[in-house]
């Protein structure tokens, strides 16, 4: 019964959505990043994620890059949950005051090689939260920064985007 | 004069304030306050500060009538309500900690948000040095106990926030929370701001919600310069504000279950929301709706390609969520998990006027969409569902249901779309005006505080999250469950950090 269930509820989401006029592009950036993240490290990527003082939005868009429409496991990329295993270190959030030394801990707690890249508009300089006596300027501004991904938050293709962005450079690097 | 406030002895009636009255009230007046809260008779809405002062909104449900109350802390101090009425606590030590103002016999006179990090104290008062960064935690006294720390970066993807439990073996008997860690100096930014800004940053607050949330701050905006807002706008708010409510549902089932070691759910409701998000962004141009509304009406009209892709995801998820309800309800290894656990009671879903899914889990029926309510909900057909059970498993049903409200909903606003202007002009207020709303998120109800100067910047604007009066349950709920059901039990309650830590 359950099997005839989930083959009827993917059949529903496969066979009749609307046009998504991103498809081949979502999984050619998929394809690149997989490749890419093998030549440069031998291996799949493993990425941590800390919301340092984000308002969430960020976050959402990173989950979503688990959902079945992009799958970001399936080309080996996975969320680790320690940063002592972790490859990249997704940042989200202006850095407020409260969580610095959090994000300094995480940061010097992974092993090198390793790249820092801040997600979202205002993880940047702080964005709308600029200025704040509560909030840093942005995630720069406490630990190395390889690469900013504007938006408010960034789409999950943007979010893939701007990690094969990442190893083009670290291939470059290395 | 309301009812609610000819029962306080002396006041004094504050002009321009809307929709609710405000009145200044002495020190008796608070306590008098602070007494029908936690005699039951009234409810507590909020409680927020200013440089001189502390603000109380209550309800009286039975009457449906709502109010505001001043209370000038001349000397800096006022009479706590936390004393008489816990669910104030967080709130008061907020207020200490913004503005400087000492809730005075409080029970808890520790910072809350402020964890000696600043530069200052009280940043939106008297400015002073900065406090010390030591938290003394709760003392925990007795054999065999364990104490077990996490946060504030957690395993997965979620907000930072700190939790303390401390177990007799498997068995939690405390769990002491500790946040602040988003903590963004919001409401500071906001004041000075332009009302373009407020609404900006309120949709910023919270990321789940940004809808709700610059829902309620552009009605209060609106109530406070008695704007008339078209009424396309009022209608496609409230489709906006339901297509927020079913992503937001789809996830909290999938990431329950998931939670409950059910992989599977979360990856059929996680498709799901996915298709909730791309719809948003067809109708709307943005996957969570961000920036879509504007003090006045909405910044995004609903084009004819939305209302398709509307209707197809109305189909869409009337196909899927029979299935996934089968598939819930028939999974005994799922059940097994999630029945009898975290259970809140319904006295203090009560206490606490526990809201969203959380409240109505547990016998507690109030949704601002029916009560007090506001256009076009006072125009649409829709029941709330309410369960008596008040553990997790009543959590996944109450969404469930919403999530089929929600479809109703929309599928009437379609159908009653008004056409016409999107947006009102706004005019300067020419005097100092004030307004307050409550909007229903999908985590319960946003309430929106502000005062417009009359060049139509904002002097003050206050939010208040769902998640105040739903966190300190949090820690009511897992005692005497395990240690490792803590992750479903808080996913269950799915609160917010950011909302609550601005
Ligand atoms: S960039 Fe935008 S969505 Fe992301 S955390 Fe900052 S305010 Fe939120």
């Amino acid at each position: 019964m359950r099997k005839a269930i989930l083959d009827n509820l993917i059949r529903g989401i496969a066979t009749e959505p609307p046009p998504v006029p991103d498809a081949a592009m979502r999984d050619e950036l998929a394809r690149a990043l997989a490749e890419r993240a093998r030549r440069t490290l031998g291996r799949s990527l493993s990425i941590r994620a800390v919301d340092a003082g984000s308002c969430n939005g960020c976050e959402l868009e990173i989950h979503a890059l688990s959902n079945p429409f992009y799958d970001l496991e399936r080309f080996g990329f996975s969320f680790v949950a320690s940063p002592r295993h972790a490859d990249v270190l997704l940042v989200t959030g202006p850095v407020t005051k409260n969580m610095r030394e959090a994000l300094e801990r995480t940061y010097n707690a992974m092993p090198d090689p390793k790249w820092v890249i801040a997600v979202g508009d205002c993880a940047k300089d702080g964005g709308c939260f600029k200025g704040s006596y509560a909030c840093c300027a942005g995630v720069s501004s406490v630990v190395p920064v390889d690469l900013h991904l504007p938006g408010c938050p960034p789409n999950p293709t943007a979010l893939l985007k701007g990690l094969l962005a990442l190893l083009e450079a670290g291939a470059k690097r290395g | 004069m309301s009812q609610l406030l000819s029962q306080i002895a002396s006041t004094k009636m504050m002009a321009h304030h809307r929709p609710w009255p405000r009145a200044a009230v002495n020190a008796e007046g608070w306590r008098f306050a602070a007494d029908q809260l936690a005699a039951g008779r009234w409810v507590l809405v909020g409680l927020w500060g200013e440089r001189h002062a502390v603000h109380m909104a209550v309800r009286d449900e039975a009457a449906n009538e709502s109010a505001v109350l001043s209370f000038a802390a001349a000397d800096g101090r006022f009479p706590s309500v936390a004393r008489l009425h816990p669910p104030a606590l967080r709130l008061e030590r907020t207020i200490q900690d913004l503005f400087g103002l000492i809730a005075e016999d409080a029970p808890d006179g520790r910072p809350w948000l402020d964890h000696g990090r600043w530069g200052m104290s009280a940043p939106l008062g008297t400015h002073g040095p900065a406090n010390a960064a030591r938290y003394p935690f709760l003392p925990v006294e007795g054999d065999s106990l364990t104490e077990i720390a996490v946060g504030p970066v957690h395993a997965g993807i979620i907000e930072p926030g700190f939790f303390r439990f401390t177990t007799n073996g498997e068995a939690v008997v405390r769990l002491e929370q500790r946040f602040g860690y988003t903590h963004k100096g919001l409401e500071n930014l906001m004041a000075g701001a332009t009302l373009a800004r407020g609404i900006d940053l309120a949709g910023r607050a919270c990321g789940d919600s940004t809808v709700a949330y610059s829902y309620a701050f552009a009605r209060a905006a609106e109530e406070a310069l008695e704007v008339n807002v078209p009424p396309r706008a009022v209608w496609l708010r409230a489709l906006m504000a339901e297509l927020e409510r079913m992503a937001n549902h789809f996830g909290d089932f999938g990431a329950i279950c998931n939670d409950a070691g059910f992989a599977l759910m979360l990856a059929q409701c996680s498709a799901v929301r996915e298709r909730v998000l791309r719809t948003s962004d067809t109708a709307f141009g943005h996957r969570m709706m961000r920036d879509c509304l504007a003090v006045g009406g909405v910044a995004r009209d609903l084009a004819a390609e939305g209302i398709t892709a509307i209707h197809a995801l109305l189909d869409e998820t009337g196909r899927a969520l029979p299935r996934l309800k089968e598939l819930y309800d028939n999974t005994a290894s799922l059940q097994d998990r999630t029945v009898s656990t975290g259970i809140v009671t319904a006295a203090l879903a009560k206490q606490y006027a526990a809201g969203g899914y959380v409240g109505r889990a547990s016998g507690r029926s109030f949704d601002a969409r029916q009560a007090p309510s506001y256009a076009p909900y006072d125009r649409l057909r829709f029941e709330v569902p309410v369960r008596q059970a008040g553990d997790a498993d009543a959590r996944v049903w109450i969404r469930i249901e919403e999530i089929e409200q929600s479809r109703a909903l929309i599928r009437q606003i379609l159908d009653h779309l008004p056409a016409g202007d999107i947006r009102a002009e706004l005019r300067l207020p020419g005097e100092a005006r004030e307004g307050v709303a409550l909007v229903e998120g999908f985590r319960g109800d946003v309430f929106a505080w502000l005062r417009v100067n009359a060049d139509g910047t904002l002097a003050r604007a206050h939010l208040r999250d769902p998640s105040w009066f739903q966190w300190p349950l949090l820690e009511a709920a897992i005692e005497n469950n395990i240690v490792a059901d803590f992750p479903l039990c808080n996913k269950s309650f799915n609160c917010a950090y950011s909302g609550t830590d601005l």
